[in-house]
């Protein structure tokens, strides 16, 4: 709760006391390619996102609907390797903004997760939101996030009962990631009163910080989740911007125009 | 039922192996070993999303098993619509070709309804889903043989079903897709990845995810989160159950081998389970060796894997350097997928089963054998088990036996669906004019 450094805590405290929620927003680590993927990350920075979530590539990401799985497709095919995650990570941190590695967990397990948490923490990360880790499964990744001071993101999803919010909001580290609704990342018309529930639920269990992700993808919708928690989490409407543009210049000032409108959206939630 | 088991000194691996069992023997019996750990294989590497109804699952299932109207139902269906108990077959002319004096039991899953084993995990389940209250079911399926089996129960049982399949697979497998169909089920073609069963295994889990109140997971093997691997393994440990007490009638001993294939390893470990606590018994799994080890075009797990994680459990998986599931081969899309059941990754560590790569053509001239020799003509997965037996033959001396040596084969599935790719691989049709 009083964690000092690199982690996202203290800026999602910072902007709380400022009355303002997070936009935390994700983009694949290499896609169009890995320097285009840190520029992208930069442009999203500079256009009023808060915090980043890196994803790693990975050849099976159940979590994720169809926008993010074809940007990761693309990333492995021009080669993108697990290590260029730490390179990218420095670099994007050094905008000031919190970096996330959002990855699937067989990735950390083959990197050795000790050295992986080594390697995140001295390239200045923040910490891991790992879709595929319950804390059931995370012994050593909890033992290796204490070593290093790592912040350890983990899901609840609206099926989760009262005793396993209370057991994620214990283990967590940074903020608990709550699943708007039951499925995988996408935009979706509207984002249900079920979300809304779960945070309330989440912090009467225990979390201090909870932020909410799937589904959310437009200013107006920003707008409704930020009035209820501590971060909004964006992923496919900005993945979108890069998918649709026909150069990655072009990606990148789409990427800010959606950024930017999301912020706004954002800081508008609350006086 | 137990065969009777003669004392007799055995060579010194058979020794060792008596220590392994005898050991592991102080923890419980290897049979009934329950999850979410196998040694340190299996757990629930799964979204938090799911974790409610893989509880609700597992109590379900424990539920059932304590309940004798459960069991009693299922036996009823596995006699008057499986058309269990499956025959076991002995296969003379066939074990000629084995050599060292050698006799074959086939044990006849291929005569099951829906022409594998699959039926029984599925049945199974679907009284399960019954009593969950579910209305829904889906399911991965690779050769199509899980996803017939499940649209069979599925209209039996008047649920909803929705079959994954990469977008190869129906193609290679398209008279299954029509079988699917025809049973009322909604085949789903996945046009992602490598387009081949683990697309269609993460199409599966995403559905889940999203749809998870009203739909069970119907998962075709012993692999993914627990409670399946126990559960399915439960369910498919009738094969080994009849087939001890059909080859005690028969022969009064218990088998010095049994093989069977491994892709996902239901059917090895439905019937491995009824012998693993027998140390005289050898456990010979079969995997898909493709085009061979080195040609990197296979789906050996245990040859050229390493634990990891994939779809929910920790296993051997076939994976490059930085953790990415790398493609596999096989000529049977049943073996071609790159993880393998966590238990079948724990006898392999304890040294309790052995699994070997078996190539495409050692499988596909072992189907041909069996067809001429015995006339049946088995699925190609099923000819990985045979062709395993075959190449046996040379080491059977060094087994040290007083008897004849007695082998007890899994003919899991029948080889309809896989008459156009053994017409291909043999060149049987008429050239196309």
């Amino acid at each position: 709760m009083t964690d000092i450094g690199r982690g996202s805590a203290a800026r999602l405290h910072a902007l709380r006391d400022q009355g303002r929620a997070a936009l935390i927003g994700y983009l694949p680590l290499g896609y169009p390619d890995v320097d285009g993927s840190v520029d992208a990350a930069l442009a999203m920075v500079d256009a009023g996102v808060d915090v980043v979530e890196l994803g790693v590539p990975y050849t099976d990401p159940v979590m994720d609907g169809p926008t993010i799985q074809h940007a990761v497709e693309h990333a492995l095919a021009a080669g993108t390797r697990v290590r260029d995650v730490f390179g990218a990570v420095e670099r994007i941190a050094a905008s000031g903004a919190p970096v996330l590695v959002m990855t699937y967990w067989n990735p950390v397990l083959r990197y050795g997760v000790g050295p992986f948490a080594r390697d995140l923490a001295a390239a200045g990360g923040a910490g891991l939101i790992t879709p595929d880790l319950i804390p059931d499964e995370a012994t050593e990744w909890v033992a290796a996030s204490d070593e290093h001071h790592l912040d350890r993101v983990f899901l609840v999803a609206p099926s989760s009962t009262p005793e396993r919010l209370a057991m994620t909001a214990a283990a967590a580290r940074g903020f608990v990631y709550a699943a708007s609704t039951m499925g995988v990342t996408g935009t979706r018309a509207q984002v249900g009163d079920q979300a809304e529930r779960l945070v309330r639920d989440t912090r009467a269990a225990g979390a201090d910080l909870v932020c909410v992700g799937l589904g959310v993808s437009t200013a107006a919708q920003a707008t409704q989740v930020a009035g209820f928690a501590d971060g909004v989490i964006v992923g496919s409407a900005l993945v979108r911007a890069l998918l649709d543009a026909t150069d990655a210049a072009a990606g990148r000032r789409e990427l800010a125009r959606v950024a930017a409108e999301l912020a706004a959206g954002v800081g508008s939630a609350r006086g | 039922m137990t065969g009777h088991v003669p004392p007799r000194g055995g060579s010194a691996a058979s020794q060792g192996l008596h220590r392994a069992v005898a050991a592991l023997g102080e923890r419980g019996p290897l049979a009934e070993q329950m999850g979410p750990y196998f040694g340190e294989f299996g757990g629930r590497f799964v979204p938090e999303a799911l974790v409610a109804a893989l509880d609700e699952l597992d109590t379900a299932y424990h539920k059932a098993l304590a309940d004798p109207a459960f069991g009693a139902e299922l036996e009823r269906l596995h006699r008057t619509y499986t058309g269990r108990p499956s025959p076991l077959t002995e296969v003379p002319r066939f074990a000629e070709h084995v050599g060292g004096r050698a006799r074959v039991f086939l044990k006849r899953e291929d005569l099951n309804h829906t022409g594998s084993h699959k039926i029984n995990n599925v049945l199974g389940q679907a009284l399960l889903v019954k009593r969950m209250g579910k209305k829904r079911v889906i399911a991965e399926t690779g050769a199509g043989q899980h996803g017939v089996a499940t649209a069979t129960a599925a209209a039996l049982l008047d649920l909803d079903c929705t079959v994954y399949m990469g977008e190869e697979d129906t193609r290679r497998q398209a008279l299954n897709v029509a079988r699917m169909r025809l049973l009322g089920a909604e085949v789903v073609p996945v046009r992602i990845g490598s387009r081949t069963l683990k697309d269609a295994i993460n199409e599966a889990l995403r559905d889940w995810v999203a749809n998870v109140e009203t739909t069970h997971y119907l998962l075709g093997t012993v692999t993914g989160p627990h409670p399946f691997p126990e559960m399915v393994r439960d369910f498919h440990r009738v094969i080994g159950e009849e087939a001890r007490a059909q080859l005690a009638e028969e022969t009064g001993r218990l088998p010095d081998a049994v093989a069977a294939c491994v892709g996902g390893g239901s059917n090895a470990m439905g019937i491995f389970n009824a012998f693993v606590d027998e140390p005289d018994v050898r456990l010979f799994g079969f995997e898909a060796g493709g085009e061979g080890i080195d040609s990197g075009r296979h789906a050996s797990r245990f040859s050229g894997g390493a634990p990891g994680v994939l779809h929910g459990a920790r296993s051997y998986l076939l994976q490059d350097s930085d953790g990415q599931t790398l493609p596999t081969h096989s000529v049977s899309a049943g073996l071609d997928y790159p993880s393998v059941g966590p238990a079948h990754a724990w006898l392999h560590s304890l040294g309790r089963a052995t699994y070997r790569p078996v190539t495409d053509t050692e499988a596909m001239d072992a189907f041909a054998l069996l067809c001429r020799t015995e006339g049946i003509i088995p699925a190609i997965e099923s000819a990985h088990a045979l062709a395993g037996v075959l190449a046996l033959g040379p080491e059977l001396d060094s087994w040290a036996l007083d008897h004849d040596p007695l082998i007890l084969v899994n003919l899991s599935g029948r080889g309809d669906k896989d008459v156009s790719t053994a017409a291909q691989w043999f060149g049987l049709l008429e050239e196309d004019v």
